[in-house]
């Protein structure tokens, strides 16, 4: 199999004022896969999600050093144009967060703003992007009504249709199904399956079960620290460090 | 021991529960008095003769109420238009961009703007803007004034509703969750498209009430204005005109001449129409704020 890497960390520190947040992290995500970020509650998986599109910026106090290169380019770089950087990553967050306007305008957002102005072409992208997220057939006769209409689950899928719109490289998920109820975590877990043959998916998530079922790839963070990546089997099955087989039995959580 | 305790917890509860009423019976009592006491003048005048009358005569038993409406209006309109988009802008980037020193100085300096007794802002425009207007705008228009103008009030109004207009904005804008906008960034929004498109989309409704809140206080504002304004009872037609706003009216007059047959009562009818109109607008934008919170949760 080949496995070519869009997103490599080199030495990765991230400081929130005195709290040494991630730890010298240096990895590669692999292309076109479901990579799962594991591991128990502040050990920094969201923080290494959230330097990916660098919304950690936006945290006071925030320090960072290390690279992470997105197609080659350290994206810490000052010369970094970090809204080109955000375009290639979608986002899907532990809750829904639909933007105060209608269903279309929420997937017609992320064009719009990228400097897309043809009513057309933004009705096709609407179309076939609430179609990749299966939300279309709910949804097509009242696409001017506003979102925060919809359902949780129906929002969620919003969501993922406003960041498919962009036309990611990637998709960032940050425990995407918390929040939702079992039927509809299981509608976005089948859209992952169905997307990640096109986009790489890095997941954030607390729920073993959901990494084993979902992810090719496994990358176990405990207190900052990368203690374990490999592929999903091997770790599950064959874990070489003793913190990942006690986090996976449940001992240490 | 038992019933003592439960007697002062009953006493507490019923003292504050008449402090409360108190507080809220003193509103309708204000307006219930000023009520009874314009109706001698409601009698004998119809409403359209007072609010459109453009002559003011007590002597002569005429009191049309209309210039001093349309210098209330000019007046509180100037500020407003002043103060809007200077307090839009300022609440945005203390809001968004400013960096946390910044913005937990700049704060309660505002706030202590609000404090300032409005006495002070008169002599600061008698001395300030005053002069400004009467040797640098007016001649720039071509127009001789004395400076104590529409324009002039209206600045002084707008320096003085400034700090409330931002105070609440700035609390709206907060109260956007940062989720959204970190939901817009991720998108490779920039900062500015956020805060157009999401941000203040938002906020639009909070955003109103704060501005008509600062609205209805400078419509009642009174001492600064009345040191300022001119206070010839005639309607402006531009704000290089004097005016006479209601408050001043009934400030300068209120105790004085009140031998006149029906002076008193048409300066509380005039108090009246003011204590309606604050109250009315000052209700609309708490209710608005109201449900903006409820909308935040």
């Amino acid at each position: 199999m080949e496995s070519t890497s869009h997103i490599t960390v080199q030495n990765l520190n991230v400081y929130y004022g005195d709290n040494h947040a991630l730890k010298d992290i240096t990895i590669n995500i692999p292309d076109k896969q479901i990579t799962a970020i594991i591991g128990p509650s502040g050990c920094g998986k969201t923080t290494l999600l959230r330097a990916f599109n660098r919304l950690i910026d936006t945290v006071d106090g925030v320090r960072i050093t290390g690279k992470v290169l997105v197609d080659g380019e350290d994206i810490f770089d000052p010369r970094a144009d970090v809204t080109m950087v955000r375009k290639k990553m979608g986002l899907l967050s532990q809750r829904p967060y639909p933007l105060p306007m209608s269903i279309f305008d929420n997937v017609a957002y992320g064009p719009k703003i990228h400097g897309i102005r043809k009513k057309k072409v933004l009705e096709e992208i609407v179309e076939h992007h609430l179609k990749m997220a299966s939300l279309w057939e709910e949804v097509r006769d009242r696409l001017h009504e506003p979102a925060s209409r919809l359902s949780i689950g129906q929002q969620q899928r919003l969501c993922l249709a406003r960041g498919l719109a962009v036309e990611p490289e990637f998709i960032l998920a940050d425990e995407p199904t918390s929040a939702l109820d079992p039927k509809s975590s299981l509608y976005i877990e089948n859209r992952f399956r169905e997307l990640r043959s096109q986009f790489s998916i890095i997941l954030v998530t607390h729920i073993l079960r959901q990494a084993r079922r979902l992810a090719d790839y496994i990358v176990f963070l405990y207190l900052g620290e990368l203690i374990e990546h490999g592929p999903v089997n091997e770790i599950f099955e064959n874990p070489r460090e003793e913190r990942t087989r006690e986090y996976i039995r449940g001992v240490i959580s | 021991m038992k019933s003592r305790r439960l007697f002062k917890d009953n006493l507490a509860r019923s003292i504050m529960w008449f402090s409360a009423i108190f507080c809220i019976l003193l509103v309708i009592l204000i307006g219930f008095a000023l009520f009874q006491r314009s109706r001698y003048i409601l009698a004998m005048k119809s409403l359209a003769d007072l609010f459109f009358l453009d002559s003011w005569h007590p002597l002569k038993g005429e009191f049309g109420f209309f210039p001093f409406i349309m210098g209330t209006l000019w007046v509180t309109c100037t500020a407003v238009i002043i103060s809007v988009p200077l307090s839009f802008l300022t609440a945005i980037y203390l809001s968004e961009y400013a960096p946390r020193m910044i913005r937990e100085w700049a704060k309660p300096a505002i706030d202590l703007l609000a404090g300032i007794p409005s006495v002070i802002y008169g002599v600061w425009g008698i001395l300030v803007i005053v002069p400004l207007t009467k040797n640098y705008i007016a001649p720039f228009f071509g127009r001789h004034s004395s400076g104590y103008t529409v324009f002039a009030a209206g600045v002084v109004l707008a320096v003085m509703i400034f700090p409330v207009i931002i105070h609440v904005s700035i609390e709206v804008f907060r109260s956007v969750s940062f989720e959204l906008r970190e939901a817009s960034w991720a998108l490779g929004a920039t900062k500015w498209q956020t805060i157009k498109h999401v941000v203040v989309r938002k906020a639009l409704p909070g955003i109103i009430a704060a501005n008509v809140l600062g609205f209805s206080r400078a419509f009642g504002e009174t001492m600064a204005v009345l040191m300022v304004a001119g206070n010839v009872p005639k309607a402006p037609s531009s704000i290089l005109d004097p005016a006479y706003p209601l408050p001043a009216l009934i400030a300068n007059n209120y105790g004085e001449m009140l031998s006149i047959p029906l002076y008193d009562s048409a300066l509380l009818m005039a108090a009246l129409v003011l204590f309606i109109v604050v109250l009315f607008f000052s209700i609309l934008s708490r209710f608005a704020l109201v449900r903006v919170e409820r909308s935040s949760e």
